[in-house]
């Protein structure tokens, strides 16, 4: 598949999941694909980076489900920021644990998972749905996440096969699995679509993440994380992310072409 | 002996007593410093990382284990790590804010979000950094709390004292100041009542030992821009 063809699939008001982790491994080909689609009104599950960041900026979102949205050596993201700050987004903010707790839920098809993460934090007040519940064999009050499903999980992996086995290379996976099995629909892209036969011959069959049978589409998109980390194909490419952050959006969007 | 020297030994010494889990430290060098200076001296079996996902060794280039983040998300459950955060605001009972400034709803000032700071103070101890010591971070109430205050947190170090919340209603307490700065100074730059005992120590330097394994940690000085 091509980027734009991924784009074509996601509709206005679904719930997209997005991998990787702050502005590591994001699928930035496939954003910024999407980017160039009609499509309004999405809710985003993610760690949050330029991902985030980028629809935000471009009018695609409603609602951020995010414990963080960070561009990592630049903290603060500033289209994620500015949406906030002139309440042009909803938020869900979770704890970092409790949104994988919500993954591993989403991906089990269970519809929660407790955890202590949370609790007497404002987490409980801002996020007025989340309910706790009561261990039946402690007599523990635990706040019970609710999954996070999603309609479409877009990753970036380092190498796939053409029937969406894909591996990363890198030394962290992310919840990049989780995603894939949390989603209705995944799309990988990825650096370089290899031969099934070959995709051993740079990594152990450990850092085979994703299995095909939670993949919908591959996408082959060389350079398609950047300018967000892809160990170890390249790094981040710290002065376009400066750029990024300091350019007007509709002039670095524009320059973009 | 620097005022950088003596911020990195409190951080150190939060650790002491800790044993085989994880000393992470959050915010820049004075807090990563103070991690491997205890691991190096008082408490040699921490863990510490590249603030990546490798453990590393006695020798910081050596891995001698993997944690991805998702390994970090399940070690925070289990209560084997003591982190040093940052806050942007912190109160009397030791509740901080990183996510924003002003109302949750529509904030003035979007800063991170809670990132795991709900989690990690509930479930480990904790301790702060904070570079600054003044009346915007020290705060009577915090617009958002994002790290639980309580038992667990261990001690909040900043660049003119070292506070605990060693005291029967669990509320902050001056433990020490640093070498050169008044208890006067410290109230002054605090926007909460402080409990002051009636002897307050000066917070301790590097012994002769520390100050020589700080120079071979940190032998470019990067913990003195603080």
């Amino acid at each position: 598949m091509t980027a734009a063809e991924v784009a074509a699939r996601i509709e206005s008001g679904m719930t997209v999941g997005v991998g990787g982790w702050g502005s590591r491994r994001k699928p930035m080909a496939l954003i910024r694909a999407l980017l160039d689609t009609p499509v309004t009104d999405l809710t985003i599950i993610s760690y949050g980076g330029a991902d985030v960041g980028m629809l935000c900026a471009a009018g695609k979102v409603r609602k951020v489900v995010a414990p963080f949205v960070t561009l990592d050596t630049i903290p603060l993201e500033p289209h994620f920021r500015a949406a906030r700050q002139g309440g042009a987004i909803e938020f869900a903010e979770y704890d970092e644990g409790m949104f994988m707790f919500g993954l591993l839920a989403a991906a089990h098809r269970l519809p929660f998972l407790p955890t202590r993460a949370g609790l007497g934090s404002d987490v409980m007040r801002v996020n007025p749905g989340l309910r706790t519940v009561r261990s039946p064999y402690t007599e523990e009050d635990l706040v019970a996440v609710p999954a996070l499903t999603m309609d479409v999980a877009l990753v970036h992996l380092n190498r796939a096969d053409r029937r969406g086995n894909a591996q990363y290379l890198g030394p962290d996976p992310y919840f990049d699995d989780l995603y894939a099995k949390a989603a209705t629909s995944c799309y990988v892209s990825c650096e370089r679509l290899v031969d099934s036969a070959d995709l051993l011959k740079e990594g152990p069959v450990q850092s085979l993440l994703i299995s095909r049978t939670f993949v919908t589409g591959v996408v082959e998109a060389p350079g398609g994380a950047g300018f967000t980390s892809c160990e170890p194909d390249y790094g981040r490419d710290e002065a376009e992310q400066r750029r990024y952050a300091t350019t007007p959006w509709r002039e670095y969007h524009d320059e973009q072409g | 002996m620097s005022r950088a020297d003596v911020c990195v030994v409190a951080c150190a010494e939060a650790f002491r007593g800790d044993g085989e889990i994880l000393a992470a430290g959050i915010g820049g060098p004075i807090t990563t410093l103070g991690a491997r200076l205890a691991r190096m001296t008082f408490e040699p079996d921490l863990l510490t990382t590249d603030g990546v996902c490798h453990l590393t060794g006695d020798d910081p280039q050596v891995t001698e284990g993997w944690l991805p983040f998702r390994d970090h998300l399940w070690l925070v459950l289990t209560g084997r790590r003591h982190v040093f955060m940052g806050a942007s605001q912190i109160d009397r009972f030791g509740n901080t804010n990183i996510s924003c400034i002003g109302a949750w709803e529509r904030p003035k000032a979007q800063l991170l979000g809670v990132r795991g700071a709900p989690g990690n103070t509930v479930c480990c101890p904790t301790s702060y950094w904070i570079p600054r010591h003044s009346r915007r971070v020290f705060v009577e109430r915090v617009d958002l709390v994002s790290g639980v205050g309580g038992p667990l947190l261990r001690r909040v170090v900043t660049d003119l004292a070292v506070l605990d919340l060693r005291t029967p209603d669990g509320s902050m307490r001056l433990a020490s100041v640093h070498p050169g700065v008044t208890v006067e100074e410290v109230v002054a730059a605090t926007g909460f009542e402080l409990v002051i005992p009636p002897d307050v120590p000066t917070t301790r330097g590097p012994t002769e030992e520390e100050l020589r394994v700080l120079e071979a940690l940190d032998p470019g000085n990067l913990r003195e821009a603080m």
